[in-house]
């Protein structure tokens, strides 16, 4: 009965299948056991990954490989710190050459406070990572046009933000997360803003793919616990999805018959 | 034998290092201690593929990038 109703729905992404429509980000944890306990609590399959210089004064720190194993978690190696087209490839060209990935995420934000898409190098981006044969999911505003012209570009998931990033808010556009989805031939996630599990769920009632999320599981109070959470949040709210919610309305319905009642 | 001829003077991660010999990418790896299965290598902003580490040969003034993964979201 179970496998009936939860079986057989993966999602594609650029020729993979996933089972699992939570992907985890790996940063702001206390410490790597931490990392990893959550990540397997998660249930994730796909984990996204930054790029950094090794710490030469200190070679033999741990790395996350040690704790994450790229040969059982999909690494999605991230942009993040890249301002500029020309920073995002170079770091994208060494994530390949590290692991040898060509699925990556694509984000080129603007400064703080809102961390917001930089969408027109975004774009500028996503087309020089395409000519050199990435396959991108590019993080973007909830802009449906934008989402668009990036799909059309031939990025391989759309990723707009709920929020602003680790802002813990939950999705503020509702609206323009589903008309992206209703446009959208490929798969979208809602990538940063997700708080706590019912956001996620949210997330997915609205038709989502899928939902990343880093913050709202690394600097929880019990990141295991909430990783957890997350997992259960994203099952509700794809179940709920495929189920099909009853529609509001502003008035009371009974459940109970109003007929047959003793006198 | 005129040693001070031998120095290699690099830039690795920013920072300028001097090495008393001749060094491959893949002699420079193993003198920095690092893992090479988990690193990547930009030498003077081109890429140097993994396969190759053991014959590019390292020249003064050369600078270079070498990355790995970290937790990021």
């Amino acid at each position: 009965m179970d496998a009936q109703i939860t079986g057989n729905d993966d999602w594609t992404v650029a020729g993979r299948h996933f089972s699992s429509r939570l992907i985890v980000g790996t940063g702001k944890y206390k410490d790597l056991p931490t990392t990893a306990a959550a990540i397997e609590a998660s249930g994730a399959e796909m984990v996204t990954v930054a790029v950094r210089r090794v710490n030469l004064s200190d070679p033999k720190a741990p790395m996350l490989q040690d704790y994450v194993s790229p040969t059982r978690y999909t690494y999605l190696p991230n942009t993040a710190g890249c301002f500029t087209a020309d920073d995002a490839v170079r770091t994208l060209r060494l994530a390949r050459e590290a692991g040898g990935w060509n699925l990556v995420k694509l984000e080129v934000l603007g400064p703080p406070p809102t961390l917001y898409p930089d969408m027109p190098a975004t774009l500028e981006a996503a087309a020089a990572l395409i000519a050199d044969g990435f396959e991108v999911m590019v993080y973007c505003s909830d802009d449906p046009i934008a989402a668009k012209r990036l799909e059309e570009m031939g990025c391989v998931a759309i990723m707009p933000l709920g929020a602003p990033i680790g802002s813990g808010l939950g999705v503020q556009n509702p609206l323009m997360i589903q008309m992206i989805i209703a446009n959208a031939k490929v798969p979208v996630l809602v990538d940063a803003g997700v708080g706590t599990a019912y956001d996620a769920t949210f997330a997915m009632e609205l038709g989502c793919d899928a939902v990343l999320v880093n913050s709202a599981i690394a600097l929880a109070s019990d990141p295991v616990l909430m990783a957890r959470a997350m997992k259960a949040g994203v099952e509700a709210g794809r179940l709920a999805f495929r189920a099909g919610r009853i529609p509001r309305i502003n008035a009371a319905n009974p459940s109970s018959p109003l007929t047959g009642l003793i006198r | 034998m005129d040693t001070a001829t031998e120095i290699l003077n690099l830039t690795v991660n920013g920072e300028r290092r001097a090495f008393p010999t001749r060094l491959t990418v893949a002699a420079l790896v193993t003198a920095l201690e690092l893992d090479m299965r988990k690193v990547a290598v930009e030498l003077n902003r081109e890429i140097v593929p993994r396969s190759t580490y053991g014959q590019v040969a390292l020249h003064s003034g050369d600078i270079l990038e070498i990355v790995h993964f970290i937790g990021g979201g």
